[in-house]
């Protein structure tokens, strides 16, 4: 009985092949977007948890040199035997295998719990990881490509992240050839009560705070969770498609369902041979999804690492590696998306009576329930929306509140065009016209998944659009403002500082120090800079809210400016104070946008952070100079002080790499966002073309009537632009909704600063062009098949042998 | 004369549907006896309620009052899988619309019922497409038929699990009159080979008359 029946049920798709290609491909799609995105998540989010595993150094106070690369090792040795508790660390890059690799070498005798990695248990031997020739840990892929590089055995470690190698401290410095060098030290927790001062002890090294907001995966969580709900929003709109096409196959088969019940295949054998089907088809779409999702994220992984490298310095390997608990949930999605698209149609069939008339009734008429229906969830999802927003908080809460606003104007999408198409039809003057209008409002229940897939798909690209394009123009905008030196350049060391600023000054316009220091403030470290007094920061720096005499108040020391970030988190606007390191207090007079920056910084006077701060960085100094002149100075500071070209960098060479990092990191969202334009643009089509094939018995009586085969085809390309114009007019106040919700909510919750919205009317019109000719592409293959249809088929309509 | 149950026993049978002006009486007590191998037309107008009778029999909907039995099995008693299973196993029902499965070809349709009911015997099918001359058109699609050879197929189905009991109901309703009459004679020669009894409800007095017996339903009650 299983096998007959299951035969029976399947064998509606080979006679409807499209349908059946229709339900897989968007059951694919809508896995393949989810899954993709969900492994470069995973891919990510492993690269961080290696990381973190592997050296988990900046918990730490370290001892870094003031000047130079390297400490010297007799340094550490004698702070040890002052009973300083700290561990040496030496550091460096090398290339191997034509790779390039981060080498740390560390003392497993000293290091402090938790930081030497688990992955190096040294075999359980740790003589052979300490005596030559020593050993090297990499990650595995690593350790299968430098098998040989080395004198020192490559053993390879599971959790290491990629690109980073471990050894013992004399095995890395005899590779890295920094013999008796070392790059810092960290200093352990527990100290002794008594210990001379390090200042006296290793003037030549300065005490560096642990970093507290050196948790990657914290700071990348809110570029993660954009990414989940663009992956969410995919799948949503590939779930329409597959919604729309189950649910037409059933009512299709309706019939059939009836006769297999008439002829003795008991309801509940019925309805777990459909579960079987919806299960069969859920594997098969999912593992092709599988694929499709493995190929996009291998596209996308390289521009998120980089996004995720230019912005929060976080190292993701670009190559892909599968886990199989990324499969097991890619495949768990599928079976669950076809789940909800299905649970409708499978109610439906547990609840057939055997004897109503066994005719397929193509799609429910909307009826006047159905649109309240529609009305009434929209409501409670715009309630859940303005809950969220007068009591959430947090990205969450801003996802709610975006999410339910979305799927709230996408249910009130076919209301919307019942309305429109009702008065369209009052208005109509002539038989053809009122046929047309009401044939269109009959139409829709069976259009409405793909107009409300269509109008998600818009809304978000609209949505996104504008935050881009607004981010951009803020962003080159600040750039220019932030970056108003003409030249920036470090000296290589504190001691030459005063040297290159004194050869600046005789070449320069202007010499402005970028000084700066770390402390904790409010709870978090902080950037300190100290600025001078001059009109480059008057005229340019982007200020967001300004006292009256502010830059006057920051010269003379009795106000502080702080950026956006720390301005948002603690609540420090113009007019409070703030308490900064040593006791000392004092009061806001400014607030400036600080875009990509994800600490807080403030701005002091210059010789307050020379004061307060004498272990700041004074290595870097801004130019003013006549940009003409820009490229001789560059080269005199290269040919005459013998300053590193590394040491200089040009105002364009910054705005460049900044914009690189921007464009970068919204390639990913660009991607996904023409994904999901395509997927709903593939909605359109299979639902028109599903919609074709049961609309012959209302076009058989027109056409019978006296219209012409062709004259109805174009008719149904009308009715498809029509439609999706509604629905691209419909989208932009939706998209716009979505662009200000980005800005104002979900930016200011994820990255801690807002953006002034721009609108780009054009970039619409180029997107409502797009959409209407995707809507007519989609119309004309159904339309040309009718055209086609031989008018015995249409006969067949009054012949009543269909 | 044997003790065995009658192969249908349907006694004192009342349906009604509810209706905004009361309960509508479709049934009124109707009681018939059908023996294996005996061959039943039942008239009446339309609305007299001969389709419910046929559906109440075939397990397809309940009866309000009154019992149906079939080989002493009281429909009554069985549950929805239970009625499904003497639909399946010991009856074969012939539909005015045919009802076939349009995705399955002609062989598979005629299996179809015999599959699900374990009771498949490929020469069985055999011969009947043979005699109901649809060999040639195995591998067919219902839709690539002419209506009278759908209604051949619709028969075969119905026959395949050899049912104690065949049910049609107006098996000619679509068809021309000589087509109508030579499914008839085609149906009647092959329920008379297997033995089973057959009910067939029709309009037509003429094709009742090539029955064995025929009973008559006005508004509900057999006269």
């Amino acid at each position: 009985m299983w096998r007959a029946g299951l035969v029976a049920l399947l064998s509606h798709w080979r006679r409807k092949p499209l349908q059946l290609l229709t339900l897989l491909t968007g059951l694919a799609l809508a896995t393949a977007l989810w899954s993709g995105v969900q492994a470069i998540n995973a891919q990510a989010r492993a690269s961080y948890a290696s990381a973190a595993q592997s050296l988990g150094e900046t918990r730490y106070a370290q001892l870094v040199p003031m000047s130079g690369a390297t400490i010297d090792q007799t340094v550490y040795v004698t702070l040890r035997r002052a009973g300083w508790q700290v561990s040496p660390i030496v550091e460096g890059r090398i290339s191997a295998a034509g790779e390039s690799y981060r080498l740390i070498g560390f003392d497993p005798l000293t290091v402090p719990l938790g930081i030497a990695p688990e992955a190096a248990d040294f075999g359980g031997n740790l003589g052979n990881f300490l005596t030559p020739p020593g050993q090297i840990f990499a990650a595995p892929d690593a350790a299968t490509l430098l098998q040989g590089q080395f004198q020192a055995e490559v053993i390879s470690a599971e959790n290491l992240a990629p690109g980073l190698l471990l050894a013992d401290i004399a095995t890395a410095q005899d590779v890295l050839d920094l013999q008796g060098q070392l790059s810092r030290l960290l200093v352990l927790p527990d100290q002794p009560m008594i210990q001379p001062e390090i200042s006296d002890m290793a003037p030549m090294l300065q005490l560096r705070p642990p970093r507290q907001d050196s948790d990657i995966a914290r700071l990348t969580d809110s570029f993660h969770l954009n990414l989940t709900a663009f992956g969410l929003l995919s799948f949503a709109v590939g779930l329409f498609i597959v919604h729309g096409a189950i649910g037409l196959a059933f009512e299709q088969r309706r019939p059939m369902f009836r006769t297999l019940r008439a002829l003795g295949l008991p309801l509940g054998n019925l309805v777990a041979l459909i579960g079987l089907e919806l299960l069969i088809f859920a594997l098969l779409a999912g593992a092709v999804g599988m694929a499709l999702g493995y190929l996009i994220a291998a596209a996308l992984l390289p521009d998120v690492a980089a996004t995720l490298r230019g912005l929060y310095g976080a190292e993701v390997t670009g190559a892909l590696s599968l886990r199989p608990s990324w499969w097991l949930a890619g495949m768990a999605i599928a079976v669950l998306g076809t789940s909800v698209a299905g649970a409708g149609a499978v109610w439906r069939v547990s609840r057939l009576p055997l004897l109503a008339a066994a005719q397929p009734r193509a799609w429910a008429r909307a009826s006047e329930r159905r649109l309240w229906g529609l009305t009434g969830a929209a409501v409670t999802l715009c309630l859940i929306a303005l809950s969220a927003w007068l009591f959430g908080s947090g990205l969450v809460a801003g996802f709610v509140l975006l999410g339910s606003l979305l799927v709230a104007s996408a249910l009130l999408l076919p209301v919307l065009l019942h309305l429109l198409l009702g008065l369209a039809a009052t208005g109509a003057k002539g038989a053809l016209a009122q046929w047309f209008w009401a044939d269109t409002r009959q139409q829709l229940p069976g259009l409405s998944l793909a107009l409300m897939a269509l109008l998600l798909a818009l809304a978000a690209n609209i949505g996104v659009g504008t935050m881009v394009s607004s981010f951009r123009l803020t962003f080159t905008g600040w750039l220019d403002q932030r970056l108003a030196s003409e030249l920036y350049v470090s000296a290589p060391t504190p001691a030459e500082a005063p040297a290159l600023r004194a050869f600046l000054e005789q070449r320069a316009d202007t010499v402005l120090p970028i000084w700066h220091a770390q402390a904790r403030v409010a709870g978090q470290t902080a950037e300190i800079y100290g600025v001078v007094d001059h009109a480059t920061y008057r005229d340019n720096w982007p200020m967001l809210d300004l006292a009256p005499d502010a830059w006057d108040r920051v010269a003379a020391g009795t106000g502080v400016m702080v950026n956006e970030q720390l301005a948002r988190r603690d609540d420090l606007w113009v007019g409070q104070t703030v308490d900064m390191p040593s006791g000392w207090r004092a009061e806001i007079v400014g607030v400036y946008s600080d875009y990509g920056n994800p600490a807080g910084q403030i701005i002091i006077g210059i010789d307050q952070l020379t004061a307060r701060f004498p272990e700041a960085e004074k290595r870097r100094f801004g130019v003013r100079i006549d940009p003409a002149k820009t490229t001789e100075l560059a080269r005199e500071l290269r040919d005459d002080f013998g300053l590193p070209p590394d040491n200089i960098t040009d105002q364009a060479a910054i705005k460049a790499f900044s914009l690189g990092v921007f464009e970068r990191t919204f390639t990913v969202t660009a991607s996904l966002n023409v994904l999901t334009l395509s997927v709903a643009g593939f909605a359109i089509l299979t639902s028109l073309l599903t919609l074709a094939s049961v609309r012959q018995p209302q076009l058989a009586p027109v056409w019978a009537l006296g219209l012409t085969r062709m004259r109805l085809a174009r008719i149904e390309v009308i009715r498809a632009l029509i439609l999706a114009a509604i629905t691209v007019i419909a989208a932009i106040p939706v998209g716009l909704l979505l662009a200000w919700l980005l800005l104002a909510v979900i930016n200011v919750e994820a990255f801690g600063w807002r953006l002034p919205m721009h609108v780009f009317p054009g970039d619409w019109l180029r997107l409502g062009a797009l959409s209407l000719l995707a809507a007519v592409l989609a119309a004309l293959w159904p339309a040309r098949r009718l055209a086609r249809t031989p008018p015995a088929d249409l006969l067949k309509v009054f012949a009543n042998e269909r | 004369m044997s003790n065995a149950a009658p192969l249908l026993q349907v006694e004192n049978l009342h349906k009604t549907y509810p209706s905004a002006s009361g309960e509508i009486a479709v049934l009124r007590n109707v009681s018939l006896v059908l023996q294996a191998g005996e061959t039943v037309a039942l008239t009446g107008e339309s609305g007299s309620g001969k389709s419910t009778l046929l559906h109440l029999i075939g397990g397809l909907d309940s009866a309000s009052k009154g019992r149906i039995q079939i080989n002493g099995t009281d429909l009554g008693s069985l549950n929805d899988k239970g009625r499904a299973k003497i639909r399946r196993c010991r009856i074969g029902v012939i539909f005015q619309q045919f009802n076939l499965i349009p995705s399955l070809n002609v062989s598979d349709n005629i299996a179809f019922q015999a599959r699900i009911a374990g009771r498949y015997d490929p020469k069985w099918c055999a011969r009947l497409s043979d005699r109901l001359g649809l060999t040639e058109h195995l591998s067919k699609y219902p839709e690539q038929l002419s209506g009278g050879q759908q209604q051949r197929v619709a028969i075969g189905r119905a026959l395949a699990p050899r049912p104690s009991l065949v049910l049609a109901d107006e098996p000619t309703g679509n068809l021309d009159e000589a087509t109508g009459d030579a499914v008839l004679t085609l149906m009647l020669d092959l329920v008379a080979e297997t033995g089973a009894g057959l009910l067939m409800v029709t309009h037509s007095t003429r094709l009742a008359g090539r029955l064995g017996r025929q009973l008559h339903l006005t508004a509900g009650e057999i006269q």
